[in-house]
């Protein structure tokens, strides 16, 4: 193992304004900010009252990266594509959609607003999705050789 | 200014906050991401740093939140209430992990990524968006 590219206080920054925004949606909506569950109620709603504050915060997230882009913090990021072909790309994402719809979470729901609030179940997400990319990366990378 | 109006600013300032988050902190890029899980090669620790920050202030946070009989802008909070350990979130989890290794891509970066307006970025979103929209089509029709 060697350690590469340490950038821990703009990670740690990052990570308290994700949680400030957390607790920020939660003080003034009561609501989670679980990224793939926010995005659900839009691509599959249970509820039409329920759809105009996801897109707006998901607009919000989109405009949130756009303004780090031209912020002058983006400045250190010289190039920011995927680094894996179309077809791994597409069978990526009907994973992410599909195992975060079924675990009903993902990195923010569980990850941060769920392990805040000490769920069980969160914790038993987080361990199984930081355990299956972590084998997935070393399988990728070691056992079969590719650039992921 | 009226109670909706007030909601939906609030979940944009939200929804802003997180997005510039997540640029800050690098997250929304995969080579870093891939590089943070690849804890057998060449590791890159800092987005640990990312979940403790996020981990710290929301653990911080919240239990004072929830002191309050409800939230600014909305009659209760609604948190999820599902406390038992089922299949769903064991399957789901590795699911979504196997797909988050093989690009580096979770949702909210993958979302927040669409400011970068590049057609891979567009690829994973469209995946993303069709996934789960099958997923919440077969549970609503059945349970795991």
């Amino acid at each position: 193992m060697t350690i590469i590219n340490f950038t821990p206080v703009p990670a740690l920054l990052g990570g308290a304004l994700i949680g400030l925004s957390a607790a920020f949606l939660l003080l003034a909506k009561g609501r989670v900010a679980g990224i793939s569950g926010i995005a659900g109620g839009i691509i599959y709603p249970e509820s039409r009252a329920d759809i105009s504050w996801r897109i707006v915060f998901i607009l919000g997230l989109i405009l949130g990266g756009f303004i780090y882009q031209w912020s002058g913090f983006g400045v250190g990021v010289q190039h920011i594509a995927a680094v894996v072909d179309k077809p791994v790309l597409i069978v990526a994402g009907l994973l992410v959609g599909i195992g975060t719809q079924i675990g009903t979470g993902c990195t923010s729901g569980h990850g941060i607003c769920g392990l805040a609030r000490r769920s069980p179940r969160s914790l038993v997400a987080t361990l199984c999705f930081m355990g299956s990319a972590i084998v997935t990366v070393y399988v990728v990378r070691h056992l079969m050789g590719g650039a992921a | 200014m009226s109670q909706s109006m007030k909601q939906l600013l609030a979940a944009l300032a939200a929804g802003t906050l997180f997005g510039f988050g997540l640029g800050l902190s690098q997250m929304v890029d995969p080579a870093k991401v891939t590089n943070f899980l690849d804890i057998l090669g060449s590791w890159d620790p800092s987005l640990a740093f990312v979940m403790a920050g996020g981990l710290m202030v929301n653990a911080l946070v919240t239990p004072l939140i929830l002191k309050r009989k409800r939230p600014l802008l909305a009659e209760f909070f609604r948190l999820p209430t599902k406390v038992e350990i089922d299949n769903r979130i064991i399957i789901g989890g590795i699911l979504f992990g196997i797909g988050w290794g093989l690009a580096g891509y979770c949702p909210g970066p993958m979302i927040a990524s669409l400011s970068f307006a590049d057609s891979d970025i567009i690829t994973v979103v469209i995946a993303f968006v069709v996934g789960t929209f099958a997923a919440r089509w077969v549970l609503a029709r059945r349970s795991l």
